[in-house]
């Protein structure tokens, strides 16, 4: 990149407004980077300035505690919008699988119940994966259809009452412990962890970037597309499944009304954190840095007792903002 | 008939257009009169669209002057085109689908009823006489899309005369007809000449310019040839201005002795796309496959990678025969296809250099699904050098590159792969003239390793300079086969434009 006061000093000598040295040193940082990571410290530092106690040691296992879920179906939305789909269906899944593993639970006992309830995600993925590689049905349509579908089949399976009487033990998982880091957290890091290293080091992880980037090449270079989308969204079914039974060990019983809304906040989550709509570009830790955000957001503002009415306005304007600064960064280079 | 007693109603004067890399157009001179059909001849890369362009305000020029009834204007976009009374009908038409007839005609200039509404009936009553004037029975209220192509076509020339254009000009119009609907076509611009509209004609084919053409200009490389009466102009004197220059230095041919058969195809075909199609492929061997825009050729490397399904034929792979089922398959068999359209089908933009040139080979360095990043970043640099990749850094986007290293970085790929049969679409389109002789040069390398390339090409000079033996297609066909001494210019344009001699046997007799 060329100064642009070297270029004028050829030509015109017209005068230079010249940015002073500071701000040319602030704007030459690698933002694209350090961006988010900045936001975020900028966030905690303000939240914790008007209120100490956003610093604590409760409050931060709240936080970790709080984002957990919407972590997890993150994971499995940044899989599907990576690959030029979307996942409409996660927030849905985890009223279906919070009934089926309690039932199952119920019937088959503590394993058996968890065994069953992230198989339900899985299988629920596996059919939006077959509908949209193999009937070609457009992800959006496909996963629009079973976000209601499932929501009516975990109503119809639980005659829309929550089912109650689960093993105490179960509790560990969504209250626990393990030391300072409660349970969920622990959970949704490992994930993350996992979902790094496949979006990063294996060939199904290049795939998916490279069916988002552009199918159609994809295909050409010898892709077996068909049987790789199917794979993103069982992939998205298993995240939307773990959640779902971390969720219901947190209400103990299972809910057919859990995770409204919770799909646009994965979507959400994705954007910020820098992923492209259209797939192809975005990555797991995008996705980490979009989930922190939104939940450091929601956790700060009721520390500063901003309503919740107020709180859905903010969080709007950061979705579209963040996409606009990506989208306007792209621009000018 | 009428060329002599009118003034140019449109004078371009000088034109030049550059793009970046690019000269598309130096100093181009060009007119219209009213009552005439000019016509505008040129192999593809000639400047014919980006002329059109300008006149139509798509580009503005560098340079040059463009007067209208000998008054200088500037054209800043379509909007002022069409106020000069400039319509262009494109090959790609541009109608509202969905819409009626009547309401694609007066989209935009909707006759207007009482309360702001728009006037239905007037608008249909104004569209079936306007179409009647044209002689042409289409129904004002018929959808679009369920009129036929011609229909359209006409549709949009009916459009054209709404605006009162007086200079209407038509983009390559018969490539998508028949021949009963390319004479109602011709019936149609006879009517538009008695009008005294001003038509510029672009085609390939030459017999067509003979019978509709006034006068022709031949561009050639973006610069003016000349300016002709089509009437005393013999259809080979305007091939000799379409494609005389000296060719030499710019293809770094290889003398490379062909060896053994390493693709067979036999009697390929898919409905109404290939019909019957016939070749060998030996190593060390580049085989030219020339023709014009729809003859077939993509389709046929397509239909041997496995992108399009087949109807019927035999593929034969180093003398095993193989039932080609999808481009993976087609890969495992050593194929490689490098796509026309670069962008759309080669290139992911998106990733890196390097994760495009290990795409199609990351299987080589997966282990148990996970990748051993070491040895990728060795393969794939061990290939950017070898393709001549000029970037530093292999973990830029392919987005960021030129056309031509973008090309590079596909042929990497290929290479990478271990294909050794290359099915090249148009291997240096839109790339400037420097990248060419290096694709060209990798093509030379590719034969030295024992591979075999069968090269589609539109440009004559690239199928005359590389290839060892050369295919004309034709309407899915092949009707004509040109060893590399025997072929010419003149020859391959004339099988192209006008097929396969009568009472010749050369359609069959190719390959056996």
């Amino acid at each position: 990149m060329t100064d642009p006061s070297v270029k004028d000093a050829v030509g015109q000598s017209a005068p230079v407004p010249r940015s002073s040295p500071l701000v040319d040193r602030l704007r030459r940082l690698p933002w694209g980077r350090i961006g988010m990571p900045a936001v975020l410290i900028a966030m905690a530092l303000f939240f914790g300035t008007i209120n100490p106690n956003f610093w604590s040691v409760t409050n931060m296992g709240n936080v970790a505690r709080q984002i957990s879920i919407l972590a997890l179906i993150s994971i499995g939305q940044t899989f599907a919008i990576l690959s030029a789909g979307i996942d409409l269906s996660v927030g849905s899944l985890l009223a279906l699988v919070s009934v089926v593993c309690a039932q199952a639970m119920l019937d088959f006992g503590l394993v058996g119940g968890i065994v069953i309830g992230v198989l339900a995600g899985c299988l629920a993925g596996l059919f939006n994966g077959l509908l949209i590689a193999k009937a070609r049905v457009p992800a959006f349509i496909a996963t629009l259809g079973m976000l209601v579908a499932a929501r009516g089949l975990a109503l119809t399976l639980s005659g829309g009452l929550p089912i109650a009487g689960l093993p105490h033990e179960f509790m560990i998982i969504g209250a626990g412990y393990w030391g300072l880091v409660p349970i969920p957290a622990v959970i949704a890091a490992v994930s993350f962890v996992v979902a790094f290293f496949v979006l990063s080091r294996t060939r199904f992880g290049r795939y998916i970037y490279a069916m988002g980037s552009n199918e159609e090449a994809a295909i050409l270079s010898g892709i077996n597309v068909v049987k790789y989308k199917i794979l993103v969204y069982v992939v998205s079914g298993l995240f939307a499944g773990i959640a779902g039974v971390v969720l219901t060990s947190r209400v103990i019983s299972g809910q057919p009304t859990l995770g409204e809304v919770q799909e646009l906040y994965s979507i959400a989550a994705v954007v910020i954190g820098g992923g492209k709509i259209t797939g192809g570009v975005g990555g797991i830790g995008r996705t980490l840095m979009g989930v922190l955000v939104l939940g450091m957001l929601s956790n700060g503002l009721n520390l500063i007792q901003i309503s919740s009415y107020v709180q859905n306005i903010v969080v709007g304007a950061i979705i579209v903002i963040a996409v606009y600064i990506d989208l306007a960064r792209e621009r000018r280079r | 008939m009428n060329g002599e007693q009118s003034q140019p109603f449109l004078q371009m004067r000088g034109i030049v257009k550059r793009f970046p890399g690019v000269l598309a157009l130096s100093g181009v001179n060009f007119d219209a009169r009213l009552g005439e059909v000019h016509v505008l001849l040129g192999e593809n890369g000639a400047g014919k669209s980006t002329l059109i362009k300008v006149l139509s305000g798509v580009y503005p020029p560098d340079a040059g002057e463009i007067l209208f009834g000998g008054r200088p204007v500037t054209i800043r976009n379509p909007h002022d085109a069409q106020l000069l009374g400039v319509s262009t009908i494109y090959q790609e038409l541009n109608l509202v689908p969905e819409m009626t007839v009547a309401e694609n005609i007066f989209l935009g200039q909707e006759p207007m009823g009482r309360f702001g509404t728009v006037d239905r009936k007037q608008q249909v009553r104004q569209t079936r006489d306007l179409l009647a004037s044209l002689h042409l029975q289409i129904d004002p209220q018929a959808v679009v899309k369920r009129l036929g192509i011609a229909q359209q076509q006409m549709v949009e020339i009916a459009k054209a005369l709404s605006f009162n254009s007086r200079l209407i000009i038509m983009d390559e119009p018969t490539a998508v007809l028949t021949t009963h609907e390319i004479e109602r076509l011709f019936a149609t611009i006879a009517e538009l000449k008695q009008r005294n509209v001003a038509i510029i004609y672009i085609s390939h084919r030459l017999d067509e310019v003979k019978v509709l053409g006034d006068r022709a200009t031949v561009l050639r490389d973006g610069a003016w040839v000349g300016t002709v009466p089509v009437a005393s102009t013999s259809v080979d004197q305007l091939v000799r201005m379409m494609v005389g220059r000296d060719l030499k230095d710019k293809f770094p041919k290889l003398a490379i002795a062909p060896g053994e058969e390493i693709l067979r195809v036999e009697n390929l075909s898919r409905k109404r796309v290939l019909h019957d199609i016939s070749f060998q492929l030996r190593r060390g061997e580049i085989l030219g496959i020339a023709g014009l825009v729809g003859a077939g050729r993509t389709e046929l490397a397509r239909a041997i990678f496995g992108a399009d399904e087949r109807d019927s034929g035999r593929i034969t792979v180093q003398g095993q025969t193989v039932d080609i089922k999808s481009p993976a398959h087609a890969i495992r068999k050593g194929i490689a296809l490098l796509p026309e359209d670069r962008k759309r089908h080669g290139v992911l933009a998106h990733l890196s250099i390097k994760h495009n040139i290990t795409l199609s080979a990351l299987s080589d360095f997966t282990h148990s699904g996970v990748i051993n990043l070491q040895q990728e970043h060795t393969h794939a640099k061990e290939y950017a050098a070898s393709m001549r990749i000029a970037s530093p850094d292999l973990n830029r986007w392919v987005y960021y590159l030129s056309g031509g290293n973008q090309q590079k970085v596909v042929i990497a790929k290929w290479l990478s792969s271990q294909a050794d049969i290359f099915l090249f679409d148009e291997p240096t389109r839109g790339i400037d003239v420097a990248a060419k002789v290096e694709v060209y040069q990798l093509m030379g390398e590719l034969l030295k390793r024992g591979a075999a390339i069968m090269m589609i090409s539109s440009e004559l000079p690239e199928i005359l300079g590389m290839s060892d033996r050369i295919l004309v297609m034709r309407g899915g066909r092949i009707c004509g086969e040109f060893t590399r001494a025997e072929a010419t210019e003149e020859n391959i344009l004339d099988r192209a434009l006008r097929g396969a001699p009568e009472h010749s046997d050369v359609t069959n007799g190719g390959v056996e």
